[in-house]
């Protein structure tokens, strides 16, 4: 199962604040046990999806040099259901991010209407264990997949462009 | 120009958000860790809470200065030294440290700060009416 919460990103502002989609199918497997007779995607992982598009967005301040972990959720509020054929828009802005850590504030739209809100705290690790999870073109892999780099900008109001020293990692692992 | 009252009540809208607790847990007296089950990663979101309600900044390590529990000048066999104590107290003056000073075992030290030092050091930070 690949572990992609979100299909695209629709805006990327660097530091700043990012908007995905996720389109909810009735061909998602999982949705046929959660549930039988009311299919609807679970909470937990439209957060996992709320916390992808805000945690995405802080490695990509951080230029993926920060190895960024989802620590906490001081709040989540879920205010009706996605079922298939809805279209979720996740908002995430950044509160602020520190050396050791970072945290988002998130909401979920459905058209005109707030499906869901969030705060997500993340944490800076630093632990050799935890380098094979953070391979650069996995990152490189997933901005580029969910169109980051088509619709990003930059903090100077450029083009979002990966940074150089991701591309030279992933390159230099081929 | 917010009253010690006032200090107190956004300290504990703070932790309420931060930890998820209720008010009534949130006193003077209740510890950080011990008491309200605050972890590491929730000082940072204390942190972040008090600096917006108050508009003022706290860099790393000067609410809790966890660097000197990992700095081998000040702590020796699990425990923090006389000089270590010392470095605390000059560097936490809104704790109180003497019944951590009986026993100075750094597993212990998480479970030192309580939320009236917590309002001590605000109060250190913005100008607050008698």
């Amino acid at each position: 199962m690949r572990w992609y919460w979100i299909d695209r990103f629709i805006e990327f502002r660097s530091g700043q604040y990012a908007k995905a989609v996720k389109n909810i199918s009735l061909s998602e497997d999982h949705l046929h046990d959660h549930f039988a007779t009311f299919p609807m995607l679970p909470n937990s992982l439209i957060l996992e999806g709320m916390a992808q598009t805000g945690g995405l967005l802080v490695s990509e301040f951080n230029q993926f040099r920060e190895k960024v972990v989802l620590a906490k959720v001081p709040k989540a509020t879920f205010h009706c259901a996605a079922t298939p054929g809805d279209q979720l828009v996740y908002t995430a802005k950044i509160e602020y991010v520190r050396p050791e850590g970072a945290m988002v504030t998130t909401t979920s739209y459905k058209g005109e209407v707030l499906h869901a809100e969030a705060e997500v705290v993340f944490a800076h690790l630093n632990h050799p264990k935890l380098g094979s999870l953070f391979d650069p073109e996995t990152f490189l892999r997933m901005m580029r997949l969910l169109g980051a780099f088509d619709i990003g900008v930059a903090a100077d109001g450029s083009p979002l462009q990966p940074p150089a020293q991701l591309v030279e990692a992933a390159e230099g692992r081929k | 120009m917010p009253t010690k009252e006032e200090v107190f009540e956004k300290i504990r809208t703070a932790l309420v958000e931060a930890l998820g607790v209720d008010e009534e847990d949130v006193t003077p007296q209740a510890t950080l860790v011990g008491d309200l089950g605050a972890e590491s990663i929730d000082f940072l979101d204390i942190v972040f809470r008090l600096e917006k309600a108050f508009g003022i900044k706290i860099p790393r390590g000067e609410l809790f200065p966890e660097d000197i529990l990992t700095d081998a000048t000040y702590v020796q066999d699990g425990k923090v030294t006389e000089v270590g104590i010392a470095e605390l107290r000059k560097r936490m003056p809104f704790a109180n440290l003497d019944q951590f000073a009986k026993n100075p075992a750094v597993q212990e030290f998480a479970n030192l700060l309580t939320v009236a030092d917590m309002c001590r050091f605000v109060e250190g930070k913005v100008e607050v009416a008698d």
